[in-house]
C-alpha cells in the first residue's frame, strides 16, 4: 500500500506498471550493488581510520599479540571508528526522516533548530544540573530537541505559501534564534567554550566508556528504516494519512521523538556534524531514486562512509594535531548545498512554465 | 540627468494605496520625525558620555568618545548598507549581511593572515591594510553579488538560500584556516576580527569615518535613482533608469560599508533587518531623501541607547549584539510568514 503512496509523494509517475516493474528490478541490481561496495568501502574506511593516529598501532604489531598496541586499538581506536560510524549513519538517516516528515529536500536537523534546540538542553541542564549524570543531560537534550523539532513544523505549517525554499529559510532563522539566546546564557555563564565543542563535532574524545550511547542512535535508525513509508504517508497531510487508515499524530509524534533523540545524542557524545543529514539523502535519491526501503540502507551507508572520511581527513590534515571533524564536514557539506541548490535551479528554469 | 529623472517619478512613487494608508497610522510628518529622532539620538549620546562620570574625567571622556564615534560609524553604515541594498534588489528582507557579506569579508582577513604571515600583515600601516581588504573584497563582491542578483530567473528564496549556504561556507573555511594556523598568528586575527566598541582604535576610527562618509556622499546624490528603483527592476529600466550599472555600483557602496562596519565592531547579522523594518513602519514617505537619515538615525539610537540600557539597568557588559540578533532573527521569521518575500 505504501509504495505507490511514496512514489507519488515524490512526483513520480505510478500508473506505468510494467516498465516501472521492469526498471525496479534492474534498480534493485543496482541498489545491491551499491550496498554491498558501500559496505566494503566503510569496511576498508573503517580499517583504516583504526590505524592512523600518533601512537603506532600496526597490523604486524597486533598480530605479534603487542599488547600495548591491543590496548590502544580497544580503548581508542575501535571505539572512535566505531562511534564515527554509528554516528554518520544515525545523522544522515535522521536527515532523510526529517524531510519525509517535512516533505522538503533541504531541511535536516541541524537546518532547522533540533540540534540547536539539544544544545540548549546541554546547556540548561549544565548549569541547572550541573551534578547530573550525563544520561539525564541527554534526557533534558533529548526534550529541547523534540521541541525544537515540534515548534519547527509547526511554524513551517502556518507558512502562507509552502515554498521549497522557504521551509529551509524558516528553518534557518528558526535555529540563528535559538543558538543566540543559547549564545546568551552561555556568554553570562563562561560557558561559551563548552558551548563550542558541541556545536562542532569532533571525535577526538571518543574513548571505550564515552561513546556506548551511540548505540541507542543505531536502534533509532533501525526503527526508522521500518517505519520509513510511514513518514513518507505522513508527509502528505493529516487527512491522507488518515484516510489509509493510519494515525496521523502517532506516526509525526514517532519520527519527531526518533529525530530529536539522535540529534540530542550524538550532540551530547560528538557534537554537531552540519549539512550531513542534507547532503546524504539527497546524494542517494539524485543517483538511486526515491524508493524507501534503497534509500534508508544506502543513506546509512554513505553517511557512515562521508563522516569515516572527513575523520580520516581531519586527522591527516595536520598531522599529529587534529582539526574538529565538525569545521571539514561544515565545508565539504556547504559545497555539496550549494551544488544540489544551483543544480534545483537548472532544472527549474529548463522546465516549461506551467 | 538624475534630477530629471526624479521629478518625473515624483508621482509615482507615492501611487501605492498603502502610503495614505499608513499616513493615518502615523500623524508625524517625516520631517517632524526626522527632528524627533535626531533630537532622541543627541540625547542617548549625551547620557552615554556623561551618565556615571566620576574618576579621572580626561581619561574616561575621550573613550567613552571612541566607543560612541564607532557605534555612531557601524549604525550609519549597517543601516544605509541595508537600506540600498534592500531597494536595489528590490525586496525588504535581504541584508548584506544575512547573504553572507561580512562573513566573506572575514574569510578574506583570515586568508590574508594565513598566506602572508600575521607578523607581516601586521606590521603594514592601517590604511593601506583597509585598502587592499576594501579593494579585494570589492572585487569578490561584485563577481558572486553580481551574479547572484543580475543573472535572471533566480527565484528570490533561491538567492536568499545560496546567500545563506555561501556565509556558512566562508565562516567554515575561515573557521578551517583558523584552526591550521601557527596560534601566535591567530592572536593576532583575532584582534583584527572581533574588535568590539570598547577596543576601537582612533586610527581605523578616523579611516572608517573617512569611508563611510565618502559613501554616504554618494548614496545621497543617487537617492532619487534610488526611489525609482524601488519600482522593480523592469519599471525602472522603464522609465530610463541604467539598472544593472546602478546595481553594480550600489553593490561597491555596501561593500564599503561592510568591509568598514566589519572592521569596526564584527559581525552583525539582523541589525539592519531591524533598523531597515521599523524606518519603513515610521516613515510615511518611501522618498530615500527622508529614508536615508531615518535608518541611520534609528540605528544610531538602538546601539546608543541599546548599550546605555544594557549597561546601566541590566548590568551586562556588552552583549547587544546577541540581543539585537534575537529580536531579528524573531522579526525576520515574523516577515516570512507575513509573506513580506514573495
Amino acid at each position: 500500500m505504501a509504495s505507490p503512496a511514496v512514489a507519488s509523494a515524490r512526483g513520480l509517475t505510478t500508473t506505468r506498471t510494467r516498465p516501472v516493474a521492469s526498471k525496479t528490478a534492474s534498480g534493485d541490481t543496482r541498489t545491491r550493488l551499491a550496498v554491498l561496495w558501500g559496505t566494503v568501502g566503510v569496511l576498508v574506511l573503517g580499517a583504516a581510520s583504526m590505524f592512523i593516529g600518533v601512537t603506532d598501532v600496526s597490523l604486524p604489531a597486533l598480530l605479534r599479540g603487542d599488547t600495548a598496541a591491543w590496548e590502544i586499538f580497544w580503548v581508542s581506536r575501535l571505539p572512535r571508528t566505531v562511534a564515527v560510524v554509528l554516528a554518520g549513519m544515525a545523522v544522515a538517516v535522521a536527515g532523510l526522516i526529517m524531510q519525509l516528515m517535512a516533505r522538503n529536500k533541504f531541511v535536516e536537523p541541524s537546518v532547522v533548530g533540533t540540534v540547536e534546540s539539544a544544545t540548549m538542553g546541554i546547556l540548561v541542564a549544565t548549569v541547572a544540573f550541573p551534578a547530573a549524570s550525563l544520561f539525564a543531560k541527554m534526557g533534558i537534550a533529548s526534550v529541547f530537541a523534540l521541541l525544537g523539532t515540534w515548534l519547527f513544523l509547526t511554524v513551517i505549517n502556518r507558512l502562507p505559501t509552502r515554498n521549497t525554499l522557504l521551509v529551509p529559510l524558516v528553518g534557518i532563522m528558526l535555529g540563528g534564534v535559538i543558538a543566540s539566546v543559547t549564545t546568551f546564557f552561555a556568554y553570562q555563564f563562561d560557558l561559551l567554550q563548552t558551548l563550542n565543542t558541541w556545536m562542532i563535532g569532533d571525535f577526538s574524545g571518543v574513548i571505550r566508556g564515552r561513546y556506548e550511547l551511540l548505540w541507542i542512535v543505531a536502534i533509532m535508525t533501525a526503527i526508522g528504516y521500518f517505519a520509513a513509508d510511514r513518514f513518507t504517508v505522513a508527509g502528505m497531510g493529516a487527512d491522507f494519512t488518515t484516510n489509509l487508515g493510519l494515525n496521523y499524530k502517532s506516526i509525526m509524534r514517532v519520527g519527531m521523538i526518533i529525530v530529536a533523540l539522535i540529534s540530542a545524542i550524538v550532540v551530547t557524545t560528538v557534537g554537531a556534524l552540519p549539512f550531513l543529514g542534507l547532503v546524504v539523502p539527497n546524494l542517494v535519491s539524485l543517483f538511486f531514486g526515491d524508493n524507501l526501503r534503497r534509500a534508508v540502507p544506502l543513506t546509512a551507508i554513505f553517511g557512515a562512509g562521508i563522516v569515516l572520511i572527513c575523520d580520516i581527513l581531519s586527522r591527516t590534515i595536520r598531522f599529529p594535531y587534529e582539526v574538529p571533524v565538525g569545521m571539514i564536514m561544515s565545508v565539504v557539506g556547504a559545497i555539496l548545498f550549494l551544488l544540489l541548490l544551483l543544480r534545483t535551479q537548472r532544472k527549474e528554469a529548463s522546465r516549461p512554465r506551467a | 540627468m538624475p534630477r530629471a529623472q526624479a521629478s518625473g517619478t515624483g508621482s509615482v512613487v507615492p501611487l501605492s494605496s498603502t502610503t495614505t494608508q499608513r499616513a493615518s497610522r502615523w500623524p508625524l510628518s517625516p520631517a517632524v520625525l526626522t527632528t524627533a529622532l535626531a533630537m532622541l539620538s543627541v540625547l542617548a549620546i549625551v547620557l552615554f558620555m556623561t551618565l556615571d562620570l566620576k574618576g579621572n574625567i580626561g581619561y574616561i571622556l575621550p573613550r567613552r568618545a571612541v566607543k560612541v564615534g564607532a557605534m555612531v560609524l557601524a549604525a550609519v553604515a549597517v543601516g544605509v548598507s541595508t537600506l540600498l541594498f534592500q531597494t536595489v534588489t528590490n525586496n525588504k528582507i535581504l541584508t548584506p549581511s544575512i547573504m553572507g557579506f561580512d562573513a566573506l569579508y572575514g574569510l578574506l582577513q583570515t586568508s590574508l593572515v594565513f598566506t602572508l604571515g600575521g607578523s607581516a600583515w601586521v606590521a603594514a600601516p592601517e590604511a593601506f591594510k583597509f585598502v587592499i581588504e576594501l579593494g579585494l573584497m570589492i572585487v569578490f563582491a561584485s563577481v558572486l553579488y553580481r551574479w547572484l542578483f543580475t543573472g535572471g530567473n533566480k527565484s528570490l528564496h533561491l538567492t536568499l538560500l545560496i546567500g545563506i549556504v555561501f556565509g556558512t561556507f566562508f565562516r567554515g573555511i575561515s573557521a578551517l584556516l583558523q584552526r591550521l594556523m601557527d596560534p601566535s598568528e591567530y592572536i593576532i586575527l583575532q584582534d583584527l576580527f572581533f574588535a568590539s566598541f570598547n577596543q576601537v582604535d582612533p586610527t581605523v576610527l578616523g579611516i572608517a569615518t573617512l569611508i563611510v562618509g565618502i559613501a554616504c556622499f554618494f548614496a545621497w546624490r543617487m537617492r532619487s535613482t534610488l526611489d525609482v528603483m524601488a519600482l522593480g527592476r523592469d519599471v525602472s529600466i522603464n522609465l530610463g533608469v541604467a539598472h544593472k550599472s546602478v546595481v553594480s555600483r550600489v553593490l561597491i557602496l555596501c561593500t564599503a560599508l561592510v568591509a568598514t562596519s566589519t572592521a569596526l565592531v564584527g559581525p552583525v547579522t539582523f541589525f539592519g533587518l531591524l533598523v531597515v523594518s521599523i524606518g519603513y513602519l515610521i516613515c510615511r514617505s518611501y522618498q530615500h531623501a527622508w529614508l536615508l537619515p531615518i535608518v541611520c538615525l534609528l540605528g544610531v539610537i538602538s546601539l546608543v541607547a541599546g548599550q546605555l540600557i544594557l549597561e546601566n539597568v541590566f548590568g551586562f557588559a556588552s552583549a547587544l549584539s546577541l540581543v539585537i540578533e534575537f529580536v531579528g532573527g524573531i522579526l525576520f521569521i515574523v516577515l516570512l510568514l507575513k509573506g513580506s518575500l514573495k
